[in-house]
């Protein structure tokens, strides 16, 4: 397995140069960035030509990483104040700005290849545009056509070319996207029957968020030789 | 002048064959589907969300409420995401358990499938035959993790405990008599491996009993020869996996050519189609069920010889049990902090897919070092399959859209997450 993604990793080298570049993986994977611009040469260069041959999009996933490592829980010193350490959360603002952190929002690709039986990561961060945008592979692969649809829905990425860009998962009529960190996880609203108008109504909600277990990150030696392993090779 | 219009028809959302919520948009001319829509997102229960706010561990109960008849399948891919992020493997005895269940699993879902399609496309006895096996198998996830459906039985590091010395017995009552409950109590004497061979040696009767009743009965092969046909290359294109591959001919099966667990240990077939119709997946499936009862005897063969633990001893991820905790302060703690806090995982991320009953069920986990997954995103089989049902439906007569569900094999907890 792991002589098959050296070859490829050298193959993907060769090929692309500046196109693509291998992040140090994790798990025996392999992962790939690859901007924006150039997605949609490499993607139909790594469905069509012989050396790649990933004629299967097992999958497309949008991103958000405007949380990626923060924890809500300090563990690295002791506390003045006891046991009373219960995490209160910050209001969640929807973040408005016309631009945001051009890492925030990625799309993943996860590729498959039946003739040479290797997989393939493939990530594109949406840049700083607000709505993100970035373009559509399903004239490419056409399994990406409800994965897409459902990043769209989910975390709000737009997808250029996309035929029929739609909701998928959530209500007809729903407001925001729900898979992005600055959504909360009780939502905006709550349904109820209405019985003087005889209908379904919409409201704010009316639960409380709250936190059960906090977000922690501990320090593990254990864990640390193992990643200072995996960037060395 | 009168002039013939198309008709956009409602199926569903309450409609018997659509398994479950899906809501079909169909545009039909006449009888004949022009093009289909298919609505889903009606049990959307952001699975995925949920479980990022929760230490991994407490969200495996939720990877069985996704597809509600494959239960164990769904905890292994999330279970192997997770191993595989921590660096851990199993114990060779756990491994050989995950496997056992995951083909009695397969057999569980194909059971189910064959019952519900043939229930949609007027085999009705089906449904009550498949149903008899099936609640032999729910007997055995029972025993071995205390509820029939949604077991919690995998765990990062092996499986929750080890097989059973004796299986759970029915109890006498007024709607059953003596003598029925003796019949009943017969096979369950014994351990629950026992029970699983007496089910391995009857079950390819069962099956047999199955094919006379569908593989050569004219109506059958008049619903489903020739219809939703999927070439290979288009299989490829929409990115069906599992059966819905095989069935077009494409030899692509997880467990042989990515073997995970002790799968590369097994000795089984799998089965191809010929020209990806309806019919032709119907036959794979039930070929299946015959390997998957040749692997489950194997693994009993193994499991029998072989006693051993059934989880790492690693207390920073396993909880200690709860003897040990009586009398070990160590214990205690290790086994407060995994129920409170749970362990934290390296940061990375990764891809574990098993070979789900229904295609490639894969788990996408992004840890940033956090007791929380950052991301998980699971890539359902059926969420492929039913995005392609436009295309597998247009031309043919509304009635065939109940026989194109039934072949894709649809449920909608894993579809809508």
């Amino acid at each position: 397995m792991t002589d098959r993604y050296e070859t490829l990793t050298t193959r993907l080298d060769e090929r692309f140069g500046e196109q693509v570049r291998v992040v140090p993986s994790t798990c025996g994977e392999l992962t790939i960035e690859v901007d924006r611009g150039d997605l949609i040469g490499v993607a139909t260069a790594l469905r069509n030509e012989a050396d790649f041959g990933f004629e299967m999009l097992m999958d497309v996933c949008g991103v958000d990483y405007l949380h990626y490592g923060s924890d809500e829980w300090r563990t690295s010193s002791a506390t003045g104040t006891g046991f009373s350490r219960g995490v209160e959360r910050e209001p969640v603002i929807l973040d408005e700005a016309d631009e945001f952190d051009p890492r925030r929002f990625a799309v993943v690709y996860h590729l498959l290849s039946l003739q040479h039986n290797t997989r393939l990561r493939m990530r594109t961060y949406t840049g700083s545009n607000n709505p993100p945008i970035i373009h559509s592979v399903v004239d490419i692969w056409n399994s990406a056509n409800w994965f897409e649809r459902e990043a769209f829905d989910l975390y709000g990425i737009l997808f250029e070319g996309h035929p029929d860009l739609r909701r998928i998962l959530t209500d007809y009529g729903f407001i925001g996207h729900p898979f992005r960190k600055d959504f909360p996880l009780i939502g905006n609203v709550e349904v109820s029957y209405d019985a003087e108008k005889g209908r379904v109504a919409y409201q704010p909600v009316s639960i409380e968020a709250r936190t059960l277990v906090p977000r922690v990150i501990r320090d593990d030696n254990r864990y640390e030789a193992e990643l200072r392993g995996a960037t060395d090779e | 002048m009168s002039e013939i219009q198309n008709y956009t028809m409602n199926f569903g959302p309450q409609h018997p064959a659509a398994h479950g919520v899906l809501r079909l948009v169909l545009e039909l001319d006449g009888e004949t589907i022009q093009a289909a829509d298919p609505h889903v997102g009606l049990l959307h229960r952001a699975t995925e969300k949920l479980a990022e706010s929760k230490p991994y561990s407490q969200s495996i109960g939720y990877m069985d409420r996704l597809d509600y008849v494959s239960m164990m399948c769904n905890e292994h891919g999330y279970v192997l995401a997770i191993e595989k992020l921590l660096g851990i493997m199993p114990p060779i005895r756990a491994q050989y358990i995950r496997v056992m269940f995951d083909e009695i699993t397969r057999i569980l879902n194909h059971l189910m499938w064959l019952g519900a399609h043939g229930l949609d496309i007027g085999a009705m006895t089906m449904f009550l035959y498949c149903f008899r096996e099936r609640e032999d198998l729910m007997d055995c996830y029972e025993a071995v993790s205390g509820t029939r459906m949604h077991a919690t039985y995998y765990r990062p590091g092996g499986v929750y405990r080890d097989l059973p010395e004796t299986m759970p017995k029915y109890q006498e009552s007024k709607f059953r008599s003596k003598k029925e409950i003796d019949r009943l109590n017969a096979v369950r004497d014994g351990s629950l491996l026992d029970f699983i061979v007496a089910f391995t040696d009857k079950f390819p009767a069962c099956v047999d009993e199955y094919e006379t009743l569908l593989t050569d009965n004219r109506i059958w092969k008049q619903r489903t020869v020739n219809i939703g046909v999927v070439s290979p290359d288009r299989a490829m294109q929409l990115g069906f996996s599992g059966p819905m591959l095989r069935g077009s001919g494409i030899a692509w099966d997880l467990r042989k050519k990515q073997p995970y667990e002790v799968y590369d240990q097994m000795d089984f077939d799998i089965p191809i189609g010929t020209n990806g119709d309806c019919y032709d997946r119907y036959l794979v499936r039930v070929e299946e069920m015959r390997q998957a009862n040749r692997i489950i005897r194997q693994c009993v063969d193994w499991l029998r010889e072989n006693p051993g633990p059934v989880m790492l001893d690693d207390h920073k991820i396993v909880a200690p049990t709860r003897v040990e905790m009586k009398d070990d302060m160590e214990s205690l703690i290790h086994h407060f902090k995994l129920f409170t806090e749970g362990y934290c995982v390296p940061e990375g991320e990764a891809y574990a897919a098993v070979e789900h009953p229904k295609g490639e069920f894969g788990v996408y986990l992004i840890s940033d070092g956090a007791n929380k997954p950052y991301r998980v995103k699971i890539r359902a089989a059926g969420f492929a399959h039913i995005s392609a049902m436009s295309e597998m439906v247009e031309g043919h007569m509304l009635a065939d859209v109940v026989a194109v569900i039934g072949t894709q094999d649809i449920v909608f907890g894993e579809v809508d997450r």
